[in-house]
C-alpha cells in the first residue's frame, strides 16, 4: 500500500514535507512502547503510535521504521516535528483512535511485522 | 585497518538529547558501509544502553569501537548501579519512573534487547558504583555470511 493512500485511509495530515508518499508499505505495528518496537523486525515499517515525545522519532530512525502517525489527534510537541523534518523521517497526524487506524489499514490488507494478518 | 574509537558523553535526566549518541554512531556505521543488519543490531543496543544511561544512570559516556574483526560499544554511567543483576536482565522487570516510561520506555524490555541483538554483552555493576555495559558484535567474513 502506497503511503499515500494509507494517509487519506487514516484522515491524516502530514507534520512534515510530502517527499515520501510513494513509499511502498506492507506491514505495520500498533504501539506506544518503544522497546516493543525495538525489539520486533521493524525495518521499513509504517508505525502507529499516541506516543509523541521526541524519542518516538529517535526510536523510529534506530529502528529502521519508515514512516510515523500520531494517532488520537494528538499534536506532537514542536521539537519531534523538528527532528522528524532533520531526520528526513515522514509523520502523520489522524484523528482515529489507533484500534479504528488498525482496522482499516488491516482491512487494505496490511500485515503485521511476522507477515500474518 | 587501524581501528577507530568515538566517545560521546551522556547527561542524567537529559530526555530531550537521549538517543543522540546512538544516532550518531548508527550515522557513522552507514558511511563505513557494514552490513545493514549489524548496524541495525548495533544501533538498537546502543540506544538501549544509552536510555538506561540517561533514565538511571547519572552521567557518563558512551564509546564505540570500530575494529577489524568487530564493534564495541561501552557505555559506563556513575547512577545508583544495579543491586541483583540476573533480577534486573529479567524482561518486564524495571525500577525506572513515570518519565521514563511516558517516554515509551522503563518496560523492562531494555536490558533483554540488548542481551538478544548483541553477540556477548557484559553488565559490571554495583550498588553506589555505577554501571557498565559493553557489547560486543562480530563482523563476520563476506564468505561466512548467511544468504
Amino acid at each position: 500500500m502506497k503511503l499515500s493512500e494509507i494517509v487519506r485511509e487514516l484522515e491524516a495530515v502530514p507534520l512534515t514535507d510530502e517527499d515520501h508518499l510513494e513509499l511502498e508499505i506492507t506491514r505495520c505495528a500498533g504501539s506506544d512502547l518503544m522497546s516493543d518496537v525495538l525489539a520486533r523486525p521493524t525495518e521499513g515499517i509504517l508505525l502507529l503510535t499516541g506516543l509523541t515525545s521526541i524519542q518516538t522519532v529517535r526510536t523510529a530512525k534506530i529502528a529502521g521504521v519508515s514512516a510515523v502517525v500520531f494517532v488520537r489527534g494528538k499534536t506532537p510537541p514542536p521539537e519531534t516535528i523538528e527532528l522528524a523534518r532533520t531526520e528526513r523521517l515522514p509523520v502523520y497526524a489522524s484523528p482515529l483512535s489507533l484500534f479504528v487506524c488498525c482496522g482499516r489499514l488491516h482491512g487494505r490488507g496490511l500485515t503485521g511485522l511476522d507477515g500474518r494478518r | 585497518m587501524a581501528s577507530v574509537t568515538k566517545r560521546f558523553p551522556l547527561r542524567a535526566r537529559d530526555f530531550l538529547h537521549a538517543g543522540e549518541a546512538s544516532i550518531q554512531v548508527q550515522a557513522f556505521l552507514k558511511t563505513m558501509r557494514l552490513d545493514p543488519g549489524l548496524i541495525r543490531r548495533i544501533a538498537i543496543c546502543s540506544y538501549e544502553a544509552e536510555m538506561n544511561a540517561v533514565i538511571h544512570g547519572g552521567n557518563g559516556e558512551l564509546e564505540m569501537t570500530l575494529a577489524e574483526d568487530r564493534i564495541v560499544i561501552e557505555v559506563r554511567d556513575e547512577g545508583a548501579g544495579i543491586a541483583d543483576i540476573e533480577l534486573a536482565m529479567q524482561p518486564g522487570y524495571s525500577t525506572a519512573d513515570e518519565t521514563a516510561r511516558e517516554m515509551g520506555f522503563g518496560a523492562g524490555m531494555g536490558l533483554p534487547n540488548m542481551k538478544t541483538h548483541a553477540d556477548e554483552l557484559e553488565l559490571a555493576s554495583a550498588p553506589g558504583r555505577g554501571t557498565r555495559a559493553r557489547m560486543i558484535f562480530r563482523r563476520r567474513p563476506p564468505q561466512e555470511k548467511t544468504p
